[in-house]
Order: C-alpha cells, then structure tokens, then sequence
C-alpha cells in the first residue's frame, strides 16, 4: 500500500533576531502509512512541530522550507499553490493544537466553529455539518452533546474544549489529522479522559494520524510507530513497542531514563524528631484574591484551613491541579498575598502575615524561586548584577568581594563564572533556571519555595536541576517547599507530600505513605491517573477512576465542606456536602481529610 | 552536514558584546538632531539680518541677501528660521522632558504601589486629561503673562497626563512579572523597584513617547503663538512661521515651506535617534 505521507529529506531553515540563518530541520525522511498512528516524539527546539506543520506546507514566520519533499496523498505538497494549499488545509489535513483556549474565538458559539471548515470548503450543508458535530460530540463523550454547541468557549472546562477541538479537526473526515501536543497543558485527571475518548476517535474510524509530543507516557498510549527527534534530525525509528523496551540510540535511552526520574533517598535523619522546632509552620491559614468582608475574608478564597509544617533540612511536596491554589501557598509564606487569617511561624518564631512588615533577616531566611525562569529574571540586567543584588541587599557584601561570591554562587549551580556579564536573553532555560537558584541561595535561605520550578523545562534538564537541588540541600541544610503538578517529579525529590485540591488540604504525609493504602480518594484519582511508560497502560485502567475524571472541574466548596465532593467516588450524599469535614489520622502516618473512616476507605467497593 | 557545523560554530562564538554601534538611521538620526542643536545655540549669532528688520517689501523673492526671500511684513526668513529653532526646539524640549519627568515618575509610582495611591493618582490625572488643554494654557499664559518658562510649565503640565497614562500602562505591566515580585519579596523598597526593577525594562516603549510627544508640543507651541500666546513677536518659532505667512504661499512659497520643512525634519530625526538608540531591543521586544 502506498503511504499517505512520505517526507523525504525534509529541511526547513529559520532566520533569528540578528538575520543569521540556522537549519532548525536537517534531512528528515519517514513516511505514515494510511490508518497508523505516528509520533514525533523530542524535547522543545527538537523539530517537532516544525515538521508536523510542514506537512501542512506551512512553515512558521521566520522559517523556510528549504528543501526536502513532502508527498501527501500522492500529491506534491511543496509545489502547490497558495489555494490548493487551502483547500488541503482543514480539509484533507486537520490540524489539533496545543492550547485549545487559546485556539477558539471567545466570541462565538463553539457550534458555528466546530464546522467552520467544513462550511468553508463546503463539504456538506450547514444542517449537515451540524448533525456530524453533534454526533463527534457524543462520541468525544462531551457532557450534554446536543446543547454543547450553543455555549461560548469560556462556558466549557479545559479538557472539554480540547474534545471540541478534536471535533472541529474531525467534521469533514480528514485523511489525515496532526495531534500537537494536544494534552500537555491539561491536568493529569483530565488529560486521562481526553486521551482516552482520543484514542477510541482514532481506532474507531481508522484515522492516519500524526502525535507530536514530548511525554512518551502519553505517546505510548497511542502511537504505532515512535520517531524520536533532537536538534532537527531523526534519532531512531521504531514501533512503540521496541522503543520503549529495547530501545538502541543513546538519547532514546536517556529520554526513557528521565521518564521516571530516581527516587532520591529521603534525608533519614533530619526526618527524626527532634526538639528543635520546625523550620517552617503555617496554622489554618485562609488566603484569597477580591474585596475583603467585614470578617477580613476575601472574596475569592482560595486557600482555605491549609496547615503544614516542614523541619529543617527536609523537602515538603506540595501537588495539585492548576488553580487549587499551590501557588498561592507559596505567595502567602512569602508574605506576598498576606493571609486573611491563620498563622506563619518561623523556626517557632510568628512571622508578620505581610512581607512590608517582616525584618530583613526574616525575609532573608524566605527565599522563593518562581516557575518560569524567563520572567523571574529582570531582562536589562546581567546576571552578575541580578546575583550580586541580595548579597548586597542582605548581607552587605560589594565590590571585588561580592564579585567572588557571585563567581562561587555561580560555580554551586554548575554555571561558569563567565556568565556574571551575561544577559538573561542569552542564557538557556535550564540556565536561567540555575541562577534563578543561584539568586534564592545568595540570601543564605533556611527555606526556599520552589513554585515549579521544573515545569517549563525538558525531561532531562530537569533530571539535572533535581539533582542539583539534592546535592544543595545536603551540602547547606535549607528546607524546600516543593510546589508542582507532576507526581513523578514530587515523589523524587520529597520527603513528605501535602495534596491540595480546590485550596484544602486533602493528604499530608510522607512520600512512602503514598504508596500504601488506604489513600484519600483524591490522592488515589491523582495518582493513578500520571500515565505509565508501558503500552496499554490507558486501556487497563479502572472505570471508577474514569468516572472520576470526568465528572467536571474543581469547585471549592463552601464553608468546611469537601470541595472533592462532586468527583468523588465514595461520597456520602447528605453527609460530605453538609457537615464540615474531619482531619483523620492513617495508621500508615498520614493525615487526610474525609468524611470515611480507615476502614471504610480499606474495602475494595469503596476503593 | 558541514554547513550545519558552520552554523553551530558561529554561534556558538557569538560573542556577548553589547550594542556598541548606532545603526546608520540611528547616525543620521543624531546628526540630524545634532545639526538643529547647534543652530538652537547659535542661530541668533550666525543671522543675516535682526529678526525684526525689515529688509524687503512683504513676500519678497528669493535673493542673495535673502537667501529665502522675505515673510509678509518683509523680514528675512532665513534669519527668523536661525533664531526661531531655539524657541522650538529649546522650549518643546524642555517641556516635554518636565512633562515625562513628571507623569512618567508618578505614572511608575502608581504602578509599583498599587492600591490607594494608585487609585488617587489616577483619578486625579484623568480630572486633569478632562481639562481641554488650549483652553487652560490660554487662561495660564492670560493669567502670569507669556515668559518662556511660563510656557515651558504649561505646556509641561498639559502633556503631563498623557504621560502619567503611558508610563503607568507600561509599568504595570512589568509589575506584574515574576522579577519584580522576587525583588518585593527581598524586601526591596519602592524606589529600587522603580529604578531597577521597571525603568530599565520600559525604557524602549517610553523613549518612543518622548518623540511623538516632543512632536505634540512644537505644534502646541506654534498653536499657542498663534494665539498670541506662545513666543512674543518679533521672535517667532517655526509653527508660527508657517502660520503667519500661511497667505503667501502662492508668492514666496519658501517662507512657509522652509520652516514647515525645518519641523518636519527635526522631527524625524528625533524619531529616527529615539528609535534607534542602544539597548532598545534587548529590554522592549521581549516580552
């Protein structure tokens, strides 16, 4: 059978600020045959998406495509048109991208854009395209497929306007549809579900499709084939299968090491009691956004009884899904958002709530770090100046001096010390990332606040900054409040693990105690909803987990009730949505916060 | 292969040496501004004839002594042009500096303190913007009597809102970046913040405002002597040039053209320097 896809020897070049070409695609050759499902799998700056939307004929302003073939359908995609190109577009080739948010028209109907293409290329009748969406709809299991249509792109949750972009891709029968990276901006509990109804799309109607992604977990899921990309070029080529068991180039191999990073072991013996008090102890505290009550509580709580206590020298993880208010957290320790009520202690001694009141000693021994190290480094300063400001600032050292501790600061986050006269715009995420560090450790913190820190950089810079961070902790003793969405990360680095959702504090415990039953049944959803690195993974799991999953989006609830209530599986309708919500103690040493006992948690039915 | 190589490797000794040089519209940008600096200090030096002499009949030709010919009353326009750059230049300058000294720090103020102050600020310039500004320069200038500096601080005053508006945009947006809140969180001060934290990173968009506003203000100017308000006759600056011998355009075409010409330059060499001066790109464009 002739392929529906075959690119051969594939090159795009693109031209940067200062007008210097670069070949950001170099010789890349594979073909897709009709009805498989192909990945391109590689870290950012890869190629990836530049080459699944060559496949389109489109190159990104600034890039070229310089060379290379691409024969589509039998037809020669590079020597077409500007209008065969368009009629090609949304039509034989549909296009899914990442941010579907983003990807909508806040101002009309999803109906009218879901069909749009299909109304465009008049492929069918208006009333026809309508019923076809319709019927995408429930297939796509959209909650209410019928009236879904009339709502406006902000009425719908993240997870359903990804379904709907996938409807909208779908409506005039594509041969063949490029997926980019279509989950990776979703919660793990909602990109299950849309991976899921996906991949039955995909199987049922024998879709040829093109997966772009960075998570092989994902793509194990899906893909028949993996092609593995770095720097532009092609690594390996394989099935799914081969690659994730017997995989032959390096990269491949360290790809699928930084998948499921090295458990660290925990610091054993600063875990054990001792009577110094901790480092860090927040009280019931309640933080939110909006206009103060005359209670003082804010509109928009958005933390609300969240305590925690960390020792010194330990890591707490702090795991949610966006908007449960992790970040928060971290802002109202600083004393960025001051809390509307509850308590901060620091080292036993009470912090002011606000960091205008706190002293300058206390606010050294607070360092945050922020997740994404392009913002959190002021752009029209050099790194040498960036560092050198909290020396200055705490601890009174300049000149040659403060030189030399930069240079040291510099050598502790593995950079050299040429880059003090750098500019941040020079520096690699990863890099900036490490001075980000660099700059929390020059005030000599005793707890650092690490709100993501790792998110927004390649699986095996991450492996390398996590590292980093455990060789510090050993080395200086600091504490870290280890904020972040991804449970693999949280496990590697944490010695105890706090999960937030909708800002209440559902299971506190230590890492170990994660891995035993019972769980909270949130922490249970949570976790087994983190893809694994095997094929099948997404067709074994529970339907219970499912039903979950898709039971909607977080809401806090009010007053002392579960906020967990709506998605839960065990709830007791009448009980858990009424009566506030007691804190219980697991035998395992974890506390959660539920309305069942141990016991009831324990039997299989419930779990 | 090896083209790739080349690439990298270049690259890769990409040195981190920061803009040193102007681009060329940068130059001729500055040569340009340079050149009227220049003529501001030593036009009334270098003038054929006194501003007030008259030398010809009204609208005379384009002669020897008069390279330009002469305006409606029959002085030389070139020397009138000569001494009038000063006016326009050295007054529509110096507002516009007072006027974004003073918008643009209380416009970062607001921004970095948030809450009352910048509420009060802002309700405050927005009862000013409401004021029709030839309106209120005309009862300033009625009331103290027109004096260069009067001029300067009503012109100053007038753009100073608008000032306010751009700067505290701009400002809070960068506010908002994680850098600024790591510096809050150190404990930083809210002069620091400004300094360091925000001007640097507005400093491009800003500095554009400057030109136009510069612009702004020799037109208000030129429509302020008109009035009879702006600069007192016989000196004139070059928007009252154009207008006081706007009815002989058909006769001595130079006497409006040249000094219409002479703010249209100005002006785009102002922009041209602006739009190009050093460090514009690495702070503005990025995010």
């Amino acid at each position: 059978m002739a392929p529906l896809v075959k690119v051969e020897g594939l090159r795009v070049t693109a031209r940067d600020e200062r007008g210097r070409n670069s070949v950001i695609v170099k010789d890349v050759s594979f073909e897709v045959q009709p009805g498989e499902v192909v990945a391109l799998i590689g870290e950012s700056g890869s190629g990836k998406t530049t080459i699944a939307l060559s496949l389109m004929g489109y190159a990104r302003s600034g890039a070229r495509i310089a060379g290379g073939s691409i024969t589509f359908d039998g037809r020669n995609v590079l020597g077409m048109r500007q209008r065969e190109l368009s009629s090609l577009r949304g039509r034989d080739i549909a296009y899914v991208p990442q941010s579907a948010a983003a990807s909508f028209n806040p101002a009309r109907p999803l109906l009218k854009q879901v069909i749009e293409s299909s109304q465009l290329h008049r492929v069918m009748s208006q009333a026809e395209a309508e019923a076809k969406a319709v019927s995408l709809f429930h297939e796509l299991v959209l909650p209410n497929p019928e009236r879904v249509g009339e709502r406006f792109p902000h009425q719908v949750s993240g997870g359903q306007l990804q379904r709907l972009l996938a409807a909208m891709a779908l409506v005039t029968d594509p041969k063949l549809v490029i997926f980019d990276e279509p989950t990776t901006a979703l919660d793990v509990t909602t990109q299950i579900e849309v991976l899921r109804v996906f991949k039955k799309a995909i199987k049922e109607r024998v879709t040829t499709a093109v997966y772009v992604s960075h998570d092989l977990a994902v793509v194990a899921q899906l893909a028949d084939r993996i092609i593995v990309l770095r720097d532009g070029a092609i690594r390996e080529v394989d099935t799914t299968a081969r690659i994730l068991t017997e995989p032959k180039n390096e990269y491949t191999k360290s790809l699928l090491a930084a998948a499921e990073p090295l458990e660290r072991t925990a610091t054993i013996n600063a875990l054990q009691a001792t009577s110094a008090p901790p480092v860090l102890e927040v009280k019931s505290v309640l933080a939110g956004y909006g206009a103060v009550d005359r209670e003082g509580i804010p509109a928009l709580p958005v933390l609300r009884d969240v305590s925690l206590t960390i020792k010194s020298g330990t890591t707490l993880g702090v795991i949610g899904e966006s908007g449960c208010g992790k970040s928060t957290l971290a802002r109202v320790i600083a004393g960025l958002l001051p809390a509307a009520r509850g308590e901060i202690m620091l080292n036993g001694v009470k912090l002011p709530l606000s960091a205008a009141e706190r002293t300058r000693d206390q606010l050294r021994r607070v360092q945050i770090v922020f997740q994404t190290a392009d913002t959190a480094l002021n752009p029209a300063r050099p790194i040498g100046r960036i560092l050198g400001r909290p020396l200055e600032f705490y601890h009174g050292i300049s000149g040659d001096k403060q030189r030399r501790r930069v240079a040291e600061l510099l050598d502790m986050v593995r950079l050299p010390a040429i880059m003090a006269d750098r500019y941040p715009n020079e520096l690699s995420g990863g890099q900036k990332q490490r001075v980000n560090l660099a700059r929390a450790l020059a005030a000599e913190p005793s707890l650092m606040l690490c709100d993501e820190v790792t998110s927004a950089l390649d699986t095996v810079v991450v492996a390398a900054i996590l590292d980093l961070l455990a060789e510090l902790q050993r080395e200086l003793g600091v504490a870290y409040l280890f904020i972040s969405h991804d449970l693999s990360t949280v496990k590697a680095v944490c010695d105890e693990v706090m999960i937030l959702y909708a800002g209440q504090m559902m299971e506190h415990g230590s890492r170990s105690a994660l891995r035993q039953r019972p769980l909270h049944p949130y922490s249970n959803l949570l976790i087994s909803s983190v893809p694994e690195l095997r094929q099948g993974w997404l067709d074994g799991i529970n339907e219970t987990v499912l039903k979950e999953a898709s039971a909607g989006v977080a809401r806090p609830a009010r007053g002392e009730t579960c906020s967990f209530f709506e998605r839960c599986s065990v709830r007791i309708p009448g009980c858990c949505d009424v009566e506030p919500t007691p804190f219980r103690q697991l035998s395992k040493g974890a506390r959660i916060r539920c309305q069942r006992t141990e016991e009831e948690l324990m039997q299989p039915t419930v779990r | 292969m090896s083209v790739d190589q080349t690439i990298t490797a270049v690259e890769a000794q990409a040195p981190p040496r920061h803009r040193v040089r102007l681009p060329l519209a940068g130059m001729i940008g500055a040569a340009i501004v340079a050149f009227w600096v220049v003529v501001a200090i030593i036009g009334p030096y270098i003038a054929p004839h006194d501003v007030g002499a008259l030398v010809d009949d009204g609208f005379g030709p384009l002669r020897w002594g008069q390279p330009l010919g002469s305006d409606y009353l029959g002085r030389d326009v070139l020397s009138r042009i000569l001494v009038g750059a000063r006016y326009s230049i050295g007054v529509a300058a110096a507002a516009t500096f007072l006027a974004i000294l003073m918008g643009g720090t209380l416009g970062m103020l607001a921004a970095v303190s948030r809450g009352l102050v910048d509420m009060m600020l802002s309700r405050f310039f927005d009862g000013l913007i409401s004021i029709p500004s030839k309106m209120s320069a005309l009862i300033v200038v009625a009331a103290l009597g027109s004096s260069i500096p009067v001029l300067i601080v009503t012109i100053a005053v007038i753009f100073t809102p608008g000032a306010f508006r751009i700067w505290r945009a701009l400002a809070v947006n960068v506010n908002a970046l994680d850098f600024v809140e790591v510096a809050r969180a150190r404990g930083e001060g809210t002069g620091y913040l400004i300094r360091e934290e925000i001007l640097p990173n507005i400093a491009g968009p800003v500095l554009t405002d400057f030109g136009l506003r510069f612009v702004f203000a020799v037109l208000l100017l030129s429509s302020l002597s008109f009035l009879g308000l702006g600069v007192q006759p016989p000196n004139a600056d070059w928007g009252s040039l154009v207008r006081e011998n706007m009815n002989g355009l058909a006769e001595a075409a130079a006497a409006v053209i040249v000094p219409a010409l002479a703010i249209a330059i100005l002006t785009i060499g102002v922009n041209l320097l602006i739009d190009n001066l050093p460090g514009r790109g690495s702070s503005a464009g990025e995010h």
